[in-house]
């Protein structure tokens, strides 16, 4: 509604912009015309002015004017409410489909040739689908810019569509509320043409570690990008998760199903609770709020994030 | 009551100076959902849902139907300290156990079964509450039914009367769904039973579906009284009898029993079917329709009326204007369309602000300065009366509306932080809360201090016909010496 139609950032824009214009347009003026008549008639029939009321009980006919009236306005807005919505529902066969993964707290993108993404890059001029996966809690998945948004529930498959039309940066948030760091939930899309996004798209190198970075960074920029930080801290202040500052090395607590036990943080436990992270829980912290990696990271990620943890008890 | 609406407002408060500026401001993330929890538990369960019918009702009903007392003063007391126990209850999750909750009043699961925070207490609390409110939905409409005074018949019933009887209808047939509910999820806590959880074979649609079956009527339990008394205030103010009486009834009914089947406007976007997203997206439209004709009557009852221009009034005529606020905006979010684009944005938190604080929040006081003479019987300083009306109108409208604008530029709601673009609003909203408060407290003050030493009121200072002007100010305990008869050309706005 605040964009030219031409610049419509997706296929949805100029229905849902419709919608909203006939909608406020009804509104504003059926409240302007209220307010001001409310007004007038609170001053013309001051009691100073008027000092004898008119008793009048009601009429049948205005009853019938201002029922039907606005009966007809909301079927309107219902419609054009409708008709802006119903092709949200009709998803092309040959849409290009790229998996959405929530997790507490962050998006991941994977594309059909196994390309993994913190952000959405989509090419411009062609339908995409996004299957919607929540691995742990209800996420939302909201582009303003694109007049879309589809809840991702767990244990459900879901999907949503668009077009995307113009070329550029626009931002993605959850808005369902998830827990601690929802209000840092968000991704940016980027639009780009046909070709920069193929280039983008064939590339599949994975990256390594860039000349002369050290493992241990290279373990940050893995961990940064998996989304390890959204729960544990790397200063020392409590998040839902352990920090990580001073824990390679250190003697934890943990409970187990059969009980409490003392454990070291070494590599050998490192890797259990990336792979099975409820077995073993570090007391003070709760069960079930870390999933499973198994799929995501290998035993050289692992190594990698090693090697980067080390560094936080030097 | 009071001090929990003053807890309450103080939370608001400090939601609204954290979202001064980006970042952290005066508490952290995990603080600040705990706030907007506690923020909305007090509020809906302790606030809004029992506020007029509890205070006013339990006063003014016996007293508009001509009875000497409710029909079961001891369930009355029963459902009192029920709401205590419930208070008490919700309550100690903030002080006991392992944090206070975090997961906004609508709990909704799995997230409510993985947070690690103190859920238990927090909604049996709420469970608790839910007896109070249909103990006390009951005795009203046995007292509505069976103590009428003679020649009181249904049609000469106050509105502010009808009101509560459609509400007690929702209190007693909705309330036990949320009873039911709050219980499966304290099972699923407890004995791990699989009902919403989907780690456990359960559907956390199915959550939604049995609490917004139970909250969406609840925000009638929240206006319906609210409509009441601006129909009482309106004509005795106006001096002239209300504009479509029968009509407005019909309304205050047809929103009692359409509210039932609307709840699925909350759930736009969690993948419901489409034939039911559109039936939903229908009856949602429909239901505003009572409402419309409401305001038309209001309006009309003020054409060609003698207007006595009082607090009351004032506090009338505000209500109606954040109330259409609240309604017309509530059109673009029952259009399916444009409610995906809205859904848990700032816009939805504008709305039913605009709706249970404007419309439920103004009516109350509006009742109070209404009343005040009634039950107190003293008068209120009028001139700091309307000073605060003035400024809390002007703040609560600073607040409220920047957040219709945050909404349609995208700012999802229960945020912590944002981004800079969301940053201007959100000054001109923190400031507004400060006015609005300013303005509250000096309403609150004024009224204090003039139940101590206000010029005693007469029986009837607004001379209005209902009656409660007809017995002294205060009333005596069993409000009648004799029980009144109401004759032929008698009714609760036969002005002359």
């Amino acid at each position: 509604m605040y964009e030219n139609p031409d610049l419509a950032a997706s296929n949805f824009v100029k229905g849902v912009d419709t919608a909203f214009v006939i909608i406020y347009a009804v509104s504003i003026f059926f409240l302007v015309a209220i307010t001001v008549t409310m007004i007038y008639f609170v001053f013309r029939y001051n009691n100073k002015r008027n000092p004898k009321a008119t008793q009048i009980k009601g009429s049948t006919t205005l009853e019938i004017i201002w029922t039907g009236v606005p009966i007809l306005l909301v079927l309107g807005m219902f419609y054009f409410g409708w008709a802006g919505w119903k092709p949200m529902q009709k998803i092309p066969k040959d849409a290009f489909t790229i998996k959405a993964e929530a997790r507490m707290w962050q998006f991941n993108f994977i594309y059909p040739n196994g390309k993994r993404e913190k952000n959405l890059i989509l090419p411009k001029n062609k339908a995409v689908k996004l299957e919607l996966i929540a691995l742990d809690v209800i996420h939302s998945l909201y582009i303003p810019a694109f007049r879309v948004k589809e809840d991702m529930v767990p244990g459900r498959e879901k999907e949503m569509w668009f077009i995307p039309q113009l070329e550029g940066e626009f931002d993605l948030f959850c808005t369902e509320y998830c827990g601690l760091s929802h209000s840092y939930m968000l991704s940016t899309v980027k639009v780009l043409s046909d070709s920069a996004f193929q280039s983008w798209y064939v590339d599949t190198t994975k990256v390594v570690p860039v000349e002369g970075e050290s493992l241990a960074q290279a373990g940050y920029d893995l961990m940064e990008s998996t989304g390890c930080f959204a729960c544990h801290s790397i200063d020392g202040s409590k998040l839902v998760g352990p920090t990580y500052k001073g824990l390679y090395g250190n003697q934890e607590i943990v409970i187990t199903p059969s009980g409490e036990k003392e454990i070291t943080v070494d590599e050998e436990y490192i890797h259990r609770s990336i792979y099975y992270p409820n077995a073993e829980i570090v007391q003070g912290y709760n069960k079930g709020l870390m999933l499973p990696y198994k799929d995501i990271l290998t035993n050289d990620d692992i190594e990698l994030i090693i090697e980067y943890l080390k560094t936080l008890s030097e | 009551m009071m001090a929990l609406f003053i807890v309450g407002l103080s939370l608001g408060l400090a939601m609204k100076f954290e979202l001064l500026a980006p970042g952290k401001t005066i508490m952290g993330a995990q603080d600040y959902n705990a706030t907007f929890t506690l923020h909305g538990i007090i509020m809906i369960f302790l606030i809004v849902v029992p506020g007029l019918p509890a205070v006013f009702g339990n006063f003014f009903l016996p007293i508009l139907i001509g009875a000497k007392d409710v029909a079961f003063p001891k369930l009355n007391l029963l459902s009192w300290w029920i709401y205590i126990v419930g208070a008490t209850i919700a309550i100690s999750s903030q002080f006991f156990g392992d944090g206070p909750p975090d997961t906004g009043w609508t709990f909704y699961a799995p997230y409510s079964f993985k947070t690690g925070t103190n859920m238990l207490p927090a909604v049996l609390g709420a469970f608790v509450l839910g007896f109070s409110s249909i103990v006390t939905g009951l005795n009203f409409i046995v007292t509505i039914h069976r103590l009428r005074c003679p020649g009181m018949g249904w049609f000469k019933m106050p509105l502010f009367v009808w009101s509560l009887y459609g509400t007690a209808w929702i209190q007693l047939l909705a309330t036990p769904i949320v009873g039911i509910t709050l219980v499966m999820v304290i099972l699923e806590r407890t004995l791990n039973i699989g009902f919403f959880d989907p780690a456990l074979g359960g559907d956390p649609i199915l959550y939604q579906h049995l609490f917004w079956i139970y909250s969406h009527p609840a925000v009638y339990i929240m206006i319906l009284p609210a409509m009441g008394v601006i129909s009482e205030i309106i004509p005795t103010f106006s001096q002239k009898h209300i504009f479509g009486y029968k009509a407005i009834i019909i309304s205050t009914m047809a929103i009692a029993f359409v509210g039932y089947f609307v709840w699925g406007h909350h759930m736009f976007t969690s993948g419901m079917s489409g034939t039911a997203l559109y039936t939903f997206s229908l009856l949602t439209f429909l239901v505003a329709i009572p409402s419309a004709i409401k305001v038309f009557n209001w309006v009309a009852t003020l054409h060609k009326a003698s207007i006595n221009l009082k607090t009351p009034l004032y506090w009338a005529l505000a209500f109606m204007f954040v109330f259409m606020v609240g309604g017309l905006s509530g059109m673009a979010l029952g259009a399916l369309a444009t409610d995906v684009y809205l859904h848990d944005t700032a816009f939805v938190v504008g709305h039913f602000h605009y709706i249970v604080f404007g419309g439920t929040g103004f009516a109350f006081l509006g009742a109070m300065h209404y009343w005040f003479p009634k039950m107190y019987g003293r008068m209120y300083d009028a001139q700091w009366a309307n000073t605060g009306l003035v400024i809390m109108f002007i703040g609560f409208n600073a607040l409220y509306a920047p957040m219709f604008y945050l909404g349609m530029i995208g700012m999802p709601r229960r945020y912590f932080d944002y981004l800079p673009q969301f940053h201007a609003a959100n000054i001109l909203s923190t400031m507004g809360s400060w006015v609005m408060a300013t303005g509250f407290f000096i309403v609150l003050i004024n009224l204090i201090r003039s139940s101590r030493n206000g010029a005693p009121a007469e029986v009837d200072p607004w001379h209005g016909k209902t009656l409660e002007w007809t017995v002294p100010s205060p009333p005596p305990v069993l409000n009648f010496d004799e029980i009144p008869t109401l004759g032929e050309d008698d009714g609760p706005y036969e002005y002359k």
